[in-house]
C-alpha cells in the first residue's frame, strides 16, 4: 500500500516535470541545443498566473490561459531576440546554448530585482483536501494536476502528430534544410515550437506554483526536465513524458525510503546510469552523426 | 598597497585560475562546463578540511584539493564525454548541484550549510600571483602544443578531427582534468584567503560568473580571460551600490556578446610582442592613407 501511495505521488510530480520536459525536448528536436532559458520562461509563467490571480482577481480558468499565452509569447520573444540572430549566421550550436544561459540569468535576476526575491504562495484556487480510495489518500490537487497535464499533452500530441502543421514541425526536426526546400517556412516553425514549449512550461509553472510555491530561482527546476529528457531520449516527446514520470517516481521513492535530503542525488545518479547503459535514452533512437 | 585593494587582487587571481581552466575546456576544446563552482567546492573543502582538522601543510592540502577535484572530473567525464550532444553540459550542471547537496548534508565532515570556520589564512598576494603565473604558463603551453591544436580541431569539427585520427574522448577528458585541477586550486586558495567556506559560496551564480568571464574575454583567447577576470571581478567591487542589477546586466551582456560579437572582446587575439607589433603596424598603416587624402 505504501508503495502504491508513493507511485501515485511520484506520477503527480512527474506530470509537472513532463510538461516542462516536453517543451525542452521540442526545442531540442528542432534546434538541437539545450535551451537553458526554458526554466526562466516556466518561472515567469508561474508568476504570470500568480500575479493575475492576486492583482487582477480573475478566476483560475482565466489566469491559467493568461499564464499560458504570456509564457508562450515570452518564449517567442526570447527566440526572436536572443537566438534568431545567431541562427541566421549559422554559428556553432554552443553559441545558442550560451545565449540561452544569458537569457536564463537575465530572467531570474530581473525577476528578483522587480518582483522580489521571496517565496510566494498561490492563493487557494484549487481544492487541496485529499479523498480516500480504499486506504489510499489521493490529493484532489494532484488529480486536477494530472487531468490538466493529460489534456495539455493530448492537445500537444494531436497538434504534432495529427495536423498539417505538425507534419511541418516533424519534417523540420528531421532536417531543417530539406523542410525549407519543401516550402516550409523554418522561422515560422521555430517560432511556433517556441510558443508551444513556452506555453507548456507556463502550465507546468502554474501547477508547480500551486502545489508548492513561486520563487525566482524555480527555473533551476529545468535540470529535472533535462534529466527527464535524457532518461527518455533527447528530443523524443513520448520519451520526455516517460522520463519525467520515472524521475518523479524515483524522487518520491528515494525521499520516502532513503532520505529527502539526498533525493536529488538519486535523480542525478539515475541520469548517469542511463547515460552509461543506454545513452540514447529509453525511447530515443541511436543516431550516427554524418558529415 | 591597501588591504582592500590587495583583497580584490587576490580574488581576481582566484577567479582567474578557475577561468583559465574553463577557457581551456570551453573556449579551446568546445565543451560547455556549467558546474565549475562544484569543482572549486571540492578543492576548497578538501584543502580546508585537511588544514583545519589534520594540520596538513598548506601546499600539500592544496595539492590534495586539486587531486580530489581532478578525480571528480573522471566521474562526469567518462560517461558523458564519449557522447556527442549536450549530455556533458547537463551532467556538469547536475554535478555542481550534487556537490552542493552533499556538502550541505554531510554535516559531520563539512559543517553543513554553516560551513567551515577559522580556516588559517595562508593565501597571500605573492602566492596567488605565483599560482596564476604557473597556471597561465601551463594552459598557454598546452594550448600552443600539438595537443592544444588537437583540442581546437575537436572544437571546430569533432567528426573531422576523429577522421584524421585524433582520439576526441581522450583530449576532451584531458582538458576537463586540467580544468578540474585548476578549479580545485582556485577553491583551495579561496578557502585559505577568506578564512571560512560555506556551500552558498559555490552555487550556480559562481559557476555562471566564471563562464561569463570566459565568454566576455573571448573564448579563444587567454589574454581575454585575464582581462575579463580583472575587469569583472573588480568592477562589481567598485560598483557595490548597483549590486542587485549586476547579474541582470551579466545576463544581458552574455546575450549581447553572442548576438553581436560571439568571439568575445579579445576574439582570438593574444598578447605577445609579435602581435603588439602587428597591431601597431595596423594602426599606423591606417593613418597614412588618411594623411594622403588630406594632401
Amino acid at each position: 500500500m505504501v508503495i502504491l501511495q508513493q507511485i501515485i505521488n511520484g506520477i503527480s510530480i512527474g506530470a509537472v516535470y513532463a510538461l516542462i520536459a516536453v517543451g525542452y525536448s521540442l526545442v531540442y528536436s528542432i534546434l538541437k541545443f539545450s535551451n537553458f532559458a526554458h526554466g526562466g520562461v516556466m518561472m515567469l509563467g508561474s508568476y504570470f498566473g500568480f500575479l493575475a490571480l492576486l492583482y487582477l482577481k480573475v478566476p483560475f480558468w482565466i489566469a491559467l490561459p493568461l499564464a499560458i499565452v504570456g509564457a508562450g509569447l515570452l518564449a517567442v520573444l526570447n527566440e526572436r531576440l536572443a537566438y534568431r540572430p545567431i541562427r541566421m549566421r549559422n554559428s556553432p550550436l554552443l553559441y545558442l546554448m550560451i545565449s540561452s544561459l544569458g537569457v536564463s540569468i537575465f530572467l531570474e535576476n530581473f525577476t528578483i530585482v522587480t518582483i522580489g526575491p521571496n517565496f510566494r504562495t498561490y492563493p487557494d484556487v484549487l481544492p487541496t483536501a485529499p479523498f480516500m480510495l480504499g486506504s489510499l489518500s489521493i490529493g484532489r490537487l494532484d488529480l486536477i494536476i494530472l487531468v490538466i497535464t493529460a489534456v495539455s499533452l493530448a492537445i500537444l500530441t494531436y497538434v504534432i502528430y495529427g495536423t498539417k502543421i505538425g507534419d511541418a514541425i516533424r519534417a523540420t526536426s528531421y532536417s531543417m534544410r530539406v523542410a525549407t526546400l519543401m516550402g516550409i517556412n523554418p522561422d515560422f516553425i521555430v517560432a511556433l515550437v517556441f510558443f508551444m514549449a513556452g506555453a507548456s512550461a507556463g502550465i507546468g509553472g502554474v501547477l508547480f506554483g500551486i502545489k508548492y510555491t513561486v520563487w525566482p530561482q524555480m527555473g533551476a527546476l529545468t535540470i529535472k526536465a533535462f534529466i527527464a529528457a535524457v532518461v527518455g531520449g533527447l528530443g523524443s516527446l513520448p520519451g520526455a513524458v516517460l522520463g519525467a514520470i520515472i524521475l518523479g517516481i524515483t524522487e518520491t521513492f528515494s525521499a520516502a525510503f532513503v532520505s529527502s535530503a539526498f533525493r536529488d542525488l538519486f535523480s542525478y545518479a539515475l541520469m548517469i546510469i542511463i547515460i552509461l547503459v543506454r545513452p540514447a535514452g529509453l525511447m530515443g533512437k541511436i543516431t550516427e552523426e554524418k558529415a | 598597497m591597501s588591504e582592500y585593494v590587495m583583497g580584490i587582487l587576490i580574488l581576481v587571481c582566484v577567479n582567474l585560475i578557475a577561468v583559465l581552466g574553463l577557457s581551456l575546456l570551453t573556449g579551446f576544446t568546445g565543451q560547455f562546463n556549467f558546474g565549475q563552482a562544484g569543482f572549486m567546492a571540492v578543492g576548497a573543502y578538501t584543502a580546508a578540511i585537511l588544514t583545519t582538522r589534520a594540520d596538513v601543510p598548506f601546499v600539500l592540502a592544496l595539492l590534495a584539493g586539486m587531486l580530489a577535484s581532478g578525480l571528480a572530473s573522471f566521474i562526469i567525464g567518462i560517461p558523458t564525454l564519449r557522447l556527442k550532444g549536450d549530455y556533458f553540459a547537463i551532467a556538469t550542471l547536475g554535478f555542481a548541484e550534487a556537490v552542493r547537496l552533499l556538502v550541505e548534508n554531510l554535516e559531520k565532515i563539512t559543517g553543513g550549510s554553516r560551513g567551515i570556520p577559522r580556516i588559517p589564512t595562508y593565501t597571500t598576494l605573492p602566492l596567488a600571483i605565483g599560482m596564476v603565473i604557473i597556471s597561465l604558463a601551463l594552459v598557454a603551453f598546452y594550448v600552443n602544443s600539438r595537443h592544444g591544436r588537437n583540442c581546437i580541431a575537436i572544437r571546430e569539427d569533432e567528426l573531422a578531427a576523429e577522421s584524421i585520427g585524433i582520439n576526441s574522448f581522450y583530449y576532451k577528458q584531458v582538458s576537463f582534468f586540467i580544468n578540474a585541477l585548476l578549479a580545485g586550486l582556485s577553491g583551495g586558495l579561496l578557502a585559505h584567503y577568506v578564512g571560512f567556506i560555506q556551500p552558498s559560496m559555490f552555487g550556480m551564480i559562481k559557476s555562471t560568473e566564471l563562464i561569463v568571464m570566459v565568454i566576455f574575454g573571448g573564448m579563444q583567447s587567454l589574454t581575454g580571460a585575464v582581462f575579463a577576470a580583472l575587469l569583472l571581478t573588480s568592477l562589481p567591487e567598485v560598483l557595490r551600490a548597483a549590486n542587485a542589477w549586476r547579474l541582470v546586466a551579466f545576463g544581458a551582456l552574455v546575450v549581447l556578446i553572442m548576438v553581436v560579437r560571439p568571439e568575445g572582446v579579445m576574439g582570438t587575439w593574444e598578447l605577445s610582442i609579435g602581435n603588439l607589433k602587428n597591431a601597431w603596424k595596423k594602426i599606423t598603416a591606417r593613418k597614412i592613407p588618411a594623411a594622403a587624402v588630406e594632401r
